[in-house]
């Protein structure tokens, strides 16, 4: 028997009186960090007279463009409800096959292969989708779950990493990398550009084309796409491929902006990728969220990075604030999800 | 006949109600020791729900609940294990990559002092009371592996000897045989003997009269009769069942009709030997355009996986498809799309996007078609506002989230996804289950419309009304084979029950 399911008789108009309610609740998971984002802004710009400047604002700016590249194509793997921990390798990797294929200057002992500038940055790219493909495979053909394929694939790519530098640092890279990643155009850096770029990138396939559309539809209920006729796998498949690639380019430039190519160079930017998307709002269960949100998570993780040196906090109590701020976020994350459910039954 | 006994559990004016439509209004219901008491009711008349009430499962209900005279609440299923009611579920819950032995002890596996498990002891005991039921079967295989009505035997055999004194049977012959249904009846009767109380919820009538002591008639939440079960005959429970004086648009279907001859039109799909390992037996079939052929099973008889395989979710192991006379081999549901399959599962929740807007649950099948990179809102909004219009979808608001609109309009939106590209064969499973009468009705017209369009249309149930309203020809399924086909005939829900 299935009366559990049968004949709830909707009427929005009863409804009225709890409408606006209804859809701040249903908004929360938009909300929440930018509440958060506008808190932290005026805690810190209180705090200290430093903070709200022009220029700190482009040091923030600044702070979070790399991350910001990687975290355009985790958007759309956190979207499908799935995981990528292999991005922040990936950026690694990618930004030492740069510097690999570009000739270093004498003293830099690797044994490296000297190309021509855009043969160098594609052999990079190439390199990056490559291993992305072998996310989509293992996630899609074999069957293993993301957050296991995408932990090998961290390995991998690490040792990779490690084979190609062999402990060494390498300082050279492209130089359209090198403008990219460490130049400015009318006071702008480039690197911000890039990352303001891929953002909207990233926007505009999500929200106006047709494969954006099914990645928001196979988060949003996986069973539901595969029942409506779309091809799912080959989804699940390309958001891992653009995540990868997205990493790619992020390490390409943050090589270029840090001035060097080292292995676990980009350690931390997994965490704070993450991060950013899941603070910005984007469902871990998939379907909800997107670049809006992850723009915002970005935000809010540069304000409080860069507020807290600014208001002398112990250094190692910063790490502990950090990691509160970010349960505070999963938690709303998950209670928003909630409470978006119970709207809609 | 037991009527000097105390009863061991009284409920009391029982109403449970789900998102504000009553699946139970006032209900009493006693239960003596050592009684088989059985239930009948038409789907949705309540029986499930009240026995999931006793059983802990739905805590949340208002009545008095009273169990060896003294009042309780259930707050959870452990609760009433506890109190000795266990029962076995309409659906099959057995864990099927756990051995036999692990399933029968499932949650009380014999440990010894260090609380590590005795494998040979749970083994041997789980072994000997399969036995004691007729069940031959080694306890270290894998359950999976078993043919359903085994499993199903097993997952009875648990409950029977967990030493509960109230056993809930809800439908528990479904996928067995009839030496196994007899088998069966012989443990009740013996467990009846040594004081357990068993209720026993069947559509088949003949086997409530046979085992049942008193047999309790549902209907539309409400209990209409309790009477013993050697004062009473089929004809007066069906009549207590269905109810006299109901409207015309509830259709009953026990008078014989008749289908129509067969039609020449072309063949859409042809299945052939279709074989899946435990599930069907080289099935075969072909659907013809403009013809609706209904598939008819009880629960487990493989409809399920039959349809899943005719939308390429599923692989067979063996068996070819054609359409239109094309061999097929289907990578993927995209696939079956492409052939141009549609499908819609027997749940709503399997099939659409509750936190997104109408008009995107009904576009997302047909997104291909109308847009090649970019999106055209303005033009998936004008598609789905004509199939709200043509379908009668209720509320007609597209941008209205889908989880706001009711199970029969749901449905509606199921079917409308489809219809705005036409398939070639529409796949339907349980296309009317849980609906009101009006809904119910309306999608019935949509199909009827679709097949006077030239579509070929399959639909698969367990509900012979449901087969009877939409089908031109009928196929039945047993545990995984084709066992008769109606065609060109006189038709009944009695003939068709009795084939299954």
């Amino acid at each position: 028997m299935t009366s559990g399911e049968s004949v709830t008789v909707a009427a929005p108009d009863r409804k009225r009186p709890h409408r606006l309610a209804a859809m701040l609740r249903s908004q929360m998971r938009n909300i929440a960090p930018f509440l958060t984002l506008i808190c932290l802004f005026g805690f810190f710009a209180a705090a200290s007279p430093s903070f709200a400047t022009l220029d700190n604002f482009g040091n923030i700016l600044t702070q979070i463009s790399v991350t910001g590249i990687i975290a355009v194509g985790l958007t759309f793997v956190i979207l499908c409800a799935e995981i990528d921990l292999s991005i922040a390798a990936i950026a690694n990797v990618t930004g030492i096959a740069v510097a690999y294929f570009t000739l270093q200057e004498s003293y830099v002992n690797i044994a490296n292969v000297p190309m021509p500038g855009w043969a160098a940055i594609l052999l990079a790219l190439a390199l990056c989708a490559l291993l992305g493909l072998v996310n989509a495979f293992g996630l899609t053909v074999i069957g293993i779950p993301s957050f296991i394929m995408t932990l090998a694939m961290m390995q991998i790519a690490a040792g990779i990493s490690a084979l190609l530098v062999r402990g060494q640092i390498a300082y050279k890279v492209p130089p359209l990398v090198t403008t990219l990643g460490s130049t400015s155009i009318g006071g702008i850096p480039w690197i911000v550009i890039v990352a303001a770029l891929m953002l909207l990138g990233g926007h505009l396939v999500l929200t106006y084309t047709r494969f954006g559309r099914y990645v928001y539809m196979v988060g949003g209920n996986r069973e539901a796409a595969e029942y409506s006729g779309l091809n799912v796998k080959l989804i699940l498949g390309s958001v891992m491929v653009i995540s990868a690639v997205c990493a790619g380019i992020g390490g390409m430039v943050g090589v270029a902006h840090f001035g060097s190519a080292q292995q676990n160079e980009f350690d931390t930017y997994l965490l704070d990728s993450i991060a950013a998307v899941v603070v910005g709002g984007t469902s871990l269960f998939g379907g909800r969220g997107g670049i809006g949100n992850t723009i915002v998570g970005l935000f809010v993780l540069g304000v409080l990075n860069n507020g807290l040196d600014h208001v002398n906090i112990d250094s190692f109590l910063k790490i502990l604030i950090r990691g509160l701020i970010l349960l505070a976020a999963l938690v709303i994350n998950v209670y928003a999800q909630r409470l978006r459910e119970r709207t809609a039954d | 006949m037991q009527s000097e006994r105390q009863p061991i559990l009284e409920l009391h004016e029982i109403t449970k109600a789900f998102g504000g439509v009553e699946a139970l209004r006032g209900v009493d219901f006693a239960l003596t020791a050592g009684e088989i008491h059985g239930l009948v009711g038409e789907n949705g008349a309540g029986k499930s729900t009240l026995m999931k009430i006793i059983a802990g499962v739905h805590a949340d209900f208002s009545g008095r609940f009273v169990l060896d005279g003294r009042e309780t609440r259930f707050r959870s299923v452990r609760d009433a294990h506890a109190a000795g009611i266990a029962m076995v579920h309409q659906e099959l819950s057995v864990a099927p990559d756990l051995t036999v032995a692990e399933n029968v002890f499932l949650g009380s596996q014999p440990t010894n002092r260090l609380g590590l498990v005795q494998w040979r002891r749970m083994a041997r005991e789980a072994g000997e009371q399969l036995k004691r039921f007729g069940i031959d079967v080694d306890p270290m295989s894998r359950l999976g592996d078993l043919p359903i009505g085994l499993q199903q035997l097993i997952e009875i055999a648990r409950v029977l000897f967990s030493g509960a004194r109230i056993i809930i049977l809800d439908e528990p012959t479904s996928a067995l045989s009839p030496p196994e249904v007899e088998r069966l009846f012989a443990t009740l009767r013996q467990l009846r003997g040594e004081g357990t109380s068993i209720v026993f919820i069947s559509h088949f009538i003949e086997d409530i009269l046979r085992v049942s002591d008193v047999v309790t008639v549902f209907r539309n939440g409400r209990k209409v009769a309790e009477t013993p079960a050697v004062e009473t005959s089929k004809s007066t429970l069906i009549e207590a069942m269905i109810g006299k004086g109901r409207e015309a648009l509830e259709e009953t279907y026990t008078h014989d009709i008749m289908l129509p001859p067969p039609t020449d039109q072309p063949v859409v799909l042809n299945a052939n030997g279709l074989t899946l390992a435990g599930r069907l037996r080289e099935v075969s079939f072909e659907a013809r355009a403009g013809e609706v052929l209904g598939i008819y099973g009880f629960m487990g008889c493989g409809q399920l996986e039959l349809a899943r395989i005719l939308f390429g979710k599923i692989k067979p192991d063996l068996g070819t498809l054609a359409v239109a006379g094309n061999q097929k081999a289907f990578r993927s549901t995209a696939d079956a799309r492409r052939s141009g399959i549609a499908f819609v599962p027997e749940s709503r929740r399997d099939m659409l996007f509750h936190q997104e807007p109408v008009y995107k649950n009904i576009s997302i099948s047909i997104l291909d078609r109308i847009s090649s990179l970019l999106l055209k809102p303005s033009r998936e909004r004008a598609i789905a506002t004509r199939q709200v219009d043509q379908l009668r979808i209720r509320p007609a608001a597209v941008e209205l989230d889908l989880g706001m609109l009711s199970g029969g309009n749901q449905q509606k939106v199921a079917l409308a996804k489809w219809l705005s590209y036409p398939p070639r064969l529409l796949v339907l499973c349980e296309p009317t289950r849980g609906m009101d009468v009006g809904a119910k009705n309306d999608v019935i017209h949509i199909i009827r419309d679709l097949r006077a369009k030239g579509l070929a249309i399959i639909v698969l149930s367990t509900e012979p009304e449901t087969v009877l309203s939409l089908a031109d020809r009928v196929i039945v399924l047993k545990r995984g084979a084709v066992v008769r086909e109606f065609a060109n005939e006189q038709i009944s829900k009695d003939r068709l029950l009795e084939a299954a």
